[in-house]
């Protein structure tokens, strides 16, 4: 309780901070790119593969440079990474698997306009 | 060798020597938030799996109407904006929200740099803007519950499990945990529950910003010596910042 504080504020390290701005310019681009897929492109497992990818770079640049763990030691990196690792594989293995199979099994049908379905019929 | 052996033997399990070099505190909070990361998937999951095994629609996303017999286009559900009434701005609303979140993500981490610098006034200056940010997008949020639940101007014909008894034909408008507007019940139900739990980790991330922001401004970090405890906050602020980023996806744009 007697301590004498004694704080000295260290500079700004102008590098540092300018990384932090690189790093929040990164995420809001691939956002971006987002958004043009979003609008400029039709639906479909290819779009879907491409907003996952984005999704996985965007969460790579949040937990190791904002989150720090890229720059923690190795044995902490990989105990968060595997499990999500497996997480992950999880996740798509359900999605693209699992769902479809369940959709089949039950006789689920997609539904199609009428009138798509005659344009189609007529090629 | 047997003598410094005894010696780092005596020090390891005496206290001081931090496993994997991180701080226990930190060290938990990674360790919490994985497990917090089981439960988002497992949220996550089930929503992958309902959807596709769910009917989806195949036309053209141009003549697209909401029916609750096949899955809805996310375009087509979120594209109101407040103040603009009857445009269609789609996904324009989520993509400010993210904005935000990301904004307020990047304020944190110049708190915690400010804090490794020992810089009071900058940690309490950025940590304002963190709560700042955290109570915009939970106003977003609010506002877009609410004209999710409201609904639209036109009604969707469906068959609704309604006080106990099937209504066939109904009119629908908005949304609520028993049937929608815009698909099947799972649809409306699965976005309460996934934005939700995370609007929830938003709020209680806020409260424990603003109990983080008192005490720096108090002095209490600065008289502990270290600004850890705006670090471990922070991992917790980034975190619910990288859930949302999945939820975006998965949500909104998928």
């Amino acid at each position: 309780m007697e301590q004498t504080v004694n704080v000295v504020v260290q500079p700004v390290d102008k590098e540092k901070i300018k990384g932090i701005w690189k790093v929040a310019g990164i995420l809001a681009i691939i956002t971006a790119i987002e958004y043009i897929f979003a609008f400029y492109m039709d639906a479909g497992t290819l779009r879907n593969v491409i907003f996952v990818g984005l999704t996985i770079v965007k969460a790579f640049y949040i937990v190791s440079e904002f989150m720090h763990l890229g720059h923690e030691v190795k044995g902490l990196i990989y105990s968060v990474i595997l499990p999500m690792i497996f997480i992950v594989w999880l996740i798509v293995a359900l999605v693209n698997l699992e769902g479809g199979a369940v959709k089949s099994s039950r006789g689920i049908v997609d539904y199609a306009p009428a009138g798509s379905e005659q344009v189609d019929d007529a090629h | 060798m047997a003598n410094t052996a005894t010696i780092s033997n005596k020090s390891l399990w005496s206290g001081g020597v931090e496993p994997l070099k991180a701080s226990y505190g930190k060290l938990m909070m990674w360790f919490f938030l994985l497990s917090d990361a089981f439960t988002f998937s497992g949220l996550l999951i089930t929503y992958a799996f309902l959807r596709w095994s769910a009917p989806a629609y195949k036309g053209d996303p141009s003549d697209f109407v909401f029916s609750t017999e096949y899955w809805p286009i996310p375009e087509k559900v979120y594209d109101a904006f407040p103040g603009f009434h009857g445009v269609e701005l789609p996904l324009i609303f989520v993509g400010l929200m993210t904005f935000i979140l990301i904004l307020s993500s990047v304020t944190m981490v110049l708190a915690v740099e400010a804090g490794h610098r020992m810089d009071k006034n900058g940690v309490v200056k950025w940590m304002l803007w963190t709560i700042i940010g955290g109570i915009a997008f939970l106003s977003c949020q609010a506002w877009e519950w609410s004209h999710f639940i409201t609904g639209g101007d036109v009604a969707t014909i469906g068959d609704i499990f309604k006080n106990g008894r099937w209504v066939e034909n109904a009119e629908i408008f908005g949304a609520n945990l028993g049937y929608n507007q815009y698909g099947p019940p799972a649809f409306a139900a699965l976005f309460f529950f996934i934005t939700g739990f995370h609007g929830f980790h938003v709020f209680s991330g806020v409260v424990i910003n603003i109990i983080t922001f008192f005490n720096a401004a108090n002095g209490m970090y600065e008289k502990r010596g270290h600004y850890e405890m705006i670090e471990k906050v922070g991992l917790y602020w980034h975190f619910v910042d990288l859930v949302w980023v999945f939820v975006f996806t998965f949500f909104y744009l998928i």
